[in-house]
Protein backbone atom coordinates (compact mmCIF):
# COMPACT_ATOMS: atom_id res chain seq x y z
CA UNK A 1 0.00 0.00 0.00
CA UNK A 2 2.91 2.34 0.81
CA UNK A 3 4.86 1.38 -2.24
CA UNK A 4 1.54 2.29 -4.51
CA UNK A 5 1.09 5.98 -2.26
CA UNK A 6 4.56 6.62 -3.08
CA UNK A 7 4.26 6.07 -7.08
CA UNK A 8 1.01 8.35 -7.49
CA UNK A 9 2.58 10.79 -5.27
CA UNK A 10 5.67 10.38 -7.59
CA UNK A 11 3.22 10.92 -10.84
CA UNK A 12 1.42 13.46 -9.66
CA UNK A 13 4.57 15.85 -8.79
CA UNK A 14 5.94 14.45 -12.10
CA UNK A 15 2.78 15.82 -13.81
CA UNK A 16 2.74 19.31 -11.59
CA UNK A 17 6.23 20.25 -13.02
CA UNK A 18 5.93 18.75 -16.59
CA UNK A 19 4.55 21.49 -18.11
CA UNK A 20 6.89 24.16 -16.23
CA UNK A 21 9.96 21.75 -17.63
CA UNK A 22 8.80 21.96 -20.92
CA UNK A 23 8.77 25.82 -21.09
CA UNK A 24 12.36 25.76 -19.33
CA UNK A 25 13.49 23.03 -21.88
CA UNK A 26 12.60 25.45 -25.02
CA UNK A 27 13.91 28.49 -22.92
CA UNK A 28 17.23 26.79 -23.02
CA UNK A 29 16.84 25.02 -26.78
CA UNK A 30 16.04 29.26 -27.50
CA UNK A 31 19.35 29.98 -25.80
CA UNK A 32 21.58 27.70 -27.12
CA UNK A 33 20.75 28.49 -30.74
CA UNK A 34 22.03 32.08 -29.85
CA UNK A 35 25.47 33.35 -30.06
CA UNK A 36 26.59 35.46 -27.47
CA UNK A 37 28.24 38.83 -29.05
CA UNK A 38 30.83 39.16 -26.47
CA UNK A 39 32.39 36.21 -26.21
CA UNK A 40 31.83 34.80 -29.40
CA UNK A 41 31.96 31.10 -30.08
CA UNK A 42 30.11 30.72 -26.70
CA UNK A 43 26.68 30.14 -27.14
CA UNK A 44 23.97 32.40 -25.05
CA UNK A 45 23.47 29.11 -22.67
CA UNK A 46 26.70 28.89 -22.52
CA UNK A 47 28.30 32.23 -21.29
CA UNK A 48 27.89 34.14 -18.31
CA UNK A 49 28.91 37.23 -19.89
CA UNK A 50 26.53 40.65 -18.53
CA UNK A 51 24.78 40.77 -22.09
CA UNK A 52 24.38 36.66 -22.31
CA UNK A 53 22.63 36.94 -19.37
CA UNK A 54 20.24 39.56 -19.82
CA UNK A 55 19.49 37.97 -23.03
CA UNK A 56 18.50 34.53 -20.97
CA UNK A 57 16.26 36.70 -18.96
CA UNK A 58 14.55 38.39 -22.05
CA UNK A 59 13.93 34.73 -23.63
CA UNK A 60 12.19 33.76 -20.54
CA UNK A 61 10.11 37.29 -20.65
CA UNK A 62 9.09 37.05 -24.14
CA UNK A 63 7.65 33.14 -24.14
CA UNK A 64 5.65 34.51 -21.21
CA UNK A 65 4.20 37.11 -23.56
CA UNK A 66 3.40 34.18 -25.69
CA UNK A 67 6.22 34.60 -28.33
CA UNK A 68 7.36 31.47 -29.53
CA UNK A 69 11.29 30.46 -31.22
CA UNK A 70 10.37 31.80 -34.47
CA UNK A 71 9.28 35.07 -33.12
CA UNK A 72 11.86 35.48 -30.48
CA UNK A 73 14.10 34.91 -33.49
CA UNK A 74 12.96 37.38 -35.84
CA UNK A 75 12.88 39.66 -33.15
CA UNK A 76 16.38 39.34 -32.33
CA UNK A 77 17.67 38.96 -35.91
CA UNK A 78 16.43 42.03 -36.35
CA UNK A 79 18.09 43.81 -33.74
CA UNK A 80 21.48 42.11 -34.35
CA UNK A 81 21.18 40.53 -37.61
CA UNK A 82 21.96 36.88 -38.50
CA UNK A 83 25.18 36.25 -36.71
CA UNK A 84 23.12 35.65 -33.57
CA UNK A 85 21.48 32.35 -34.75
CA UNK A 86 23.75 29.45 -34.98
CA UNK A 87 21.09 28.47 -37.26
CA UNK A 88 20.16 30.71 -39.75
CA UNK A 89 17.23 30.55 -41.80
CA UNK A 90 17.13 30.43 -45.62
CA UNK A 91 17.70 33.93 -47.00
CA UNK A 92 19.27 35.65 -50.01
CA UNK A 93 22.69 36.10 -47.66
CA UNK A 94 22.58 32.66 -46.98
CA UNK A 95 21.33 30.56 -49.69
CA UNK A 96 24.76 29.52 -50.87
CA UNK A 97 25.54 28.17 -47.88
CA UNK A 98 22.48 26.06 -47.54
CA UNK A 99 22.84 25.12 -51.28
CA UNK A 100 26.85 24.42 -51.68
CA UNK A 101 26.34 20.63 -50.13
CA UNK A 102 23.48 19.72 -52.43
CA UNK A 103 25.58 20.96 -55.58
CA UNK A 104 28.97 19.11 -54.44
CA UNK A 105 26.53 15.96 -53.79
CA UNK A 106 24.66 16.50 -56.93
CA UNK A 107 28.64 17.37 -58.52
CA UNK A 108 29.94 14.22 -56.72
CA UNK A 109 27.18 12.32 -58.42
CA UNK A 110 27.62 12.81 -61.50
CA UNK A 111 31.43 12.05 -61.65
CA UNK A 112 30.62 8.48 -60.28
CA UNK A 113 27.61 7.88 -62.58
CA UNK A 114 30.22 8.97 -65.82
CA UNK A 115 32.90 6.72 -64.39
CA UNK A 116 30.14 3.84 -64.09
CA UNK A 117 28.82 4.45 -68.02
CA UNK A 118 32.03 4.44 -69.25
CA UNK A 119 33.47 0.95 -67.58
CA UNK A 120 29.85 0.22 -68.90
CA UNK A 121 31.09 0.84 -71.99
CA UNK A 122 34.42 -0.56 -72.03
CA UNK A 123 32.84 -3.91 -71.09
CA UNK B 1 48.88 14.61 -71.84
CA UNK B 2 46.19 13.38 -69.02
CA UNK B 3 49.12 13.11 -66.27
CA UNK B 4 50.23 16.83 -66.76
CA UNK B 5 47.07 18.41 -66.12
CA UNK B 6 46.23 16.38 -62.92
CA UNK B 7 49.49 18.16 -61.47
CA UNK B 8 48.36 21.49 -62.60
CA UNK B 9 45.09 21.54 -60.96
CA UNK B 10 46.37 20.39 -58.15
CA UNK B 11 48.59 23.19 -57.88
CA UNK B 12 45.80 25.20 -58.63
CA UNK B 13 43.47 24.41 -56.79
CA UNK B 14 45.50 24.77 -53.63
CA UNK B 15 46.64 27.82 -54.56
CA UNK B 16 43.14 29.03 -54.66
CA UNK B 17 42.96 27.52 -51.25
CA UNK B 18 45.82 29.11 -49.84
CA UNK B 19 44.91 32.10 -50.81
CA UNK B 20 41.76 32.69 -49.56
CA UNK B 21 42.92 31.17 -46.18
CA UNK B 22 45.68 33.46 -46.24
CA UNK B 23 43.28 36.28 -46.94
CA UNK B 24 40.91 35.55 -44.56
CA UNK B 25 43.38 35.30 -41.69
CA UNK B 26 43.93 38.99 -42.30
CA UNK B 27 39.95 39.47 -41.11
CA UNK B 28 39.11 40.25 -37.94
CA UNK B 29 36.69 37.44 -37.04
CA UNK B 30 34.87 40.12 -34.10
CA UNK B 31 31.62 40.60 -35.04
CA UNK B 32 29.57 43.77 -34.19
CA UNK B 33 26.39 44.19 -35.03
CA UNK B 34 25.55 46.09 -38.55
CA UNK B 35 24.40 49.88 -37.37
CA UNK B 36 21.73 50.36 -38.81
CA UNK B 37 19.98 53.68 -38.87
CA UNK B 38 16.67 55.40 -39.08
CA UNK B 39 15.05 52.66 -37.17
CA UNK B 40 11.87 53.37 -34.56
CA UNK B 41 13.22 53.39 -31.00
CA UNK B 42 11.87 50.80 -28.47
CA UNK B 43 9.29 51.26 -26.14
CA UNK B 44 9.53 50.17 -22.77
CA UNK B 45 8.79 50.67 -18.80
CA UNK B 46 11.38 51.87 -16.41
CA UNK B 47 12.18 53.59 -13.55
CA UNK B 48 13.44 56.98 -12.57
CA UNK B 49 17.09 56.46 -11.05
CA UNK B 50 16.22 59.43 -8.23
CA UNK B 51 12.40 58.94 -7.21
CA UNK B 52 11.95 55.29 -8.94
CA UNK B 53 8.59 56.54 -10.37
CA UNK B 54 7.56 54.35 -13.14
CA UNK B 55 7.99 56.07 -16.41
CA UNK B 56 7.35 54.89 -19.85
CA UNK B 57 9.71 55.48 -22.59
CA UNK B 58 6.86 57.85 -24.70
CA UNK B 59 7.29 60.34 -21.73
CA UNK B 60 10.71 60.30 -22.09
CA UNK B 61 11.20 60.62 -26.25
CA UNK B 62 9.17 63.26 -27.09
CA UNK B 63 8.66 65.21 -30.32
CA UNK B 64 11.32 66.61 -32.41
CA UNK B 65 13.92 67.52 -29.99
CA UNK B 66 17.31 65.39 -30.35
CA UNK B 67 18.47 63.12 -27.71
CA UNK B 68 21.25 61.34 -26.86
CA UNK B 69 20.88 58.06 -25.11
CA UNK B 70 24.06 57.07 -23.00
CA UNK B 71 24.01 53.43 -21.50
CA UNK B 72 26.42 53.92 -18.84
CA UNK B 73 27.68 52.48 -15.38
CA UNK B 74 29.70 53.32 -12.56
CA UNK B 75 32.08 49.56 -12.96
CA UNK B 76 32.48 50.56 -16.80
CA UNK B 77 35.65 52.18 -17.59
CA UNK B 78 35.46 53.26 -20.59
CA UNK B 79 32.44 55.18 -19.35
CA UNK B 80 34.84 57.42 -16.93
CA UNK B 81 36.70 58.11 -20.17
CA UNK B 82 33.92 59.29 -22.35
CA UNK B 83 31.94 61.09 -19.46
CA UNK B 84 33.65 64.61 -19.86
CA UNK B 85 32.30 64.50 -23.57
CA UNK B 86 28.63 64.07 -22.29
CA UNK B 87 29.48 67.05 -19.78
CA UNK B 88 30.16 69.08 -22.90
CA UNK B 89 27.60 68.01 -24.72
CA UNK B 90 25.20 68.99 -22.08
CA UNK B 91 26.20 72.59 -22.03
CA UNK B 92 24.37 72.21 -25.52
CA UNK B 93 20.76 74.10 -25.47
CA UNK B 94 18.59 71.82 -28.10
CA UNK B 95 20.16 68.27 -26.88
CA UNK B 96 18.73 66.21 -23.89
CA UNK B 97 21.21 63.74 -22.55
CA UNK B 98 19.18 60.50 -21.24
CA UNK B 99 20.95 57.83 -18.95
CA UNK B 100 20.47 54.79 -18.81
CA UNK B 101 22.05 52.99 -15.68
CA UNK B 102 22.77 49.39 -16.58
CA UNK B 103 23.27 46.58 -13.87
CA UNK B 104 24.87 48.73 -11.61
CA UNK B 105 24.87 49.72 -7.34
CA UNK B 106 22.90 52.93 -6.98
CA UNK B 107 25.42 54.29 -4.19
CA UNK B 108 28.55 53.74 -6.87
CA UNK B 109 26.47 55.10 -9.18
CA UNK B 110 25.02 58.18 -7.47
CA UNK B 111 28.82 58.36 -6.18
CA UNK B 112 29.98 58.70 -10.34
CA UNK B 113 27.67 61.15 -10.82
CA UNK B 114 29.16 63.31 -7.66
CA UNK B 115 32.69 63.08 -8.60
CA UNK B 116 32.45 63.61 -12.29
CA UNK B 117 29.34 65.59 -12.81
CA UNK B 118 25.88 65.07 -14.12
CA UNK B 119 25.44 65.91 -17.25
CA UNK B 120 21.74 63.66 -17.71
CA UNK B 121 18.42 65.69 -17.97
CA UNK B 122 17.07 62.27 -16.62
CA UNK B 123 18.54 58.63 -16.01
CA UNK B 124 16.57 55.78 -15.75
CA UNK B 125 17.19 52.46 -14.41
CA UNK B 126 18.05 48.99 -16.78
CA UNK B 127 18.89 46.60 -14.03
CA UNK B 128 18.43 43.04 -15.48
CA UNK B 129 19.74 44.90 -18.81
CA UNK B 130 17.33 43.99 -20.57
CA UNK B 131 16.15 47.56 -22.15
CA UNK B 132 19.79 47.13 -23.21
CA UNK B 133 19.04 44.42 -25.37
CA UNK B 134 15.70 46.27 -26.44
CA UNK B 135 17.86 48.81 -28.03
CA UNK B 136 19.88 46.57 -29.62
CA UNK B 137 23.58 47.66 -27.96
CA UNK B 138 25.18 44.57 -26.25
CA UNK B 139 27.91 46.69 -23.83
CA UNK B 140 28.59 50.03 -22.02
CA UNK B 141 29.03 52.15 -23.00
CA UNK B 142 26.67 52.51 -25.98
CA UNK B 143 25.10 56.07 -27.45
CA UNK B 144 22.19 56.45 -29.68
CA UNK B 145 21.15 59.93 -30.99
CA UNK B 146 18.01 60.18 -31.65
CA UNK B 147 15.01 62.58 -33.33
CA UNK B 148 11.62 62.28 -34.00
CA UNK B 149 11.53 58.68 -32.36
CA UNK B 150 13.93 57.11 -35.08
CA UNK B 151 17.65 56.80 -34.15
CA UNK B 152 19.71 58.58 -36.53
CA UNK B 153 22.95 57.73 -34.98
CA UNK B 154 24.18 54.62 -32.94
CA UNK B 155 27.73 54.23 -31.40
CA UNK B 156 29.17 51.13 -29.78
CA UNK B 157 31.99 52.38 -27.21
CA UNK B 158 33.19 55.42 -25.72
CA UNK B 159 32.98 58.81 -27.23
CA UNK B 160 35.80 60.65 -28.40
CA UNK B 161 37.30 64.18 -30.23
CA UNK B 162 36.12 63.39 -33.67
CA UNK B 163 32.63 61.35 -32.12
CA UNK B 164 32.02 64.81 -30.16
CA UNK B 165 32.47 66.78 -32.89
CA UNK B 166 30.59 64.94 -35.60
CA UNK B 167 27.61 64.71 -32.92
CA UNK B 168 27.88 68.66 -32.54
CA UNK B 169 27.39 68.60 -36.38
CA UNK B 170 24.12 66.46 -36.58
CA UNK B 171 22.74 68.50 -34.30
CA UNK B 172 23.51 71.95 -35.54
Amino acid sequence: MNVLKFLVSIIFLIYCFSSDLKAKNLEIEITKNLRCLICQGQSVYDSDSEFANSLKILVEKKLNEGLDENQIYVYLKDKYGDWILYDPGFSKNTYFLWLLPILMFIFGGAIILRKVILKKKKL
Amino acid sequence: MKTKIFPIFLIFTFSIIFFVFYKGLQNTNVYTPAIKSEIEIPNFDTEEFFSKDKINSDQIFIGSDYYLLNIWASWCIPCKEEHKYLVDLSKKENIKIIGQNYKDNFDNAKNFLINLDNPYDLIFLDNDGTIAIEWGAYGVPETFLIQNNKIIKKIIGPLNEKLLFEIKELTQ
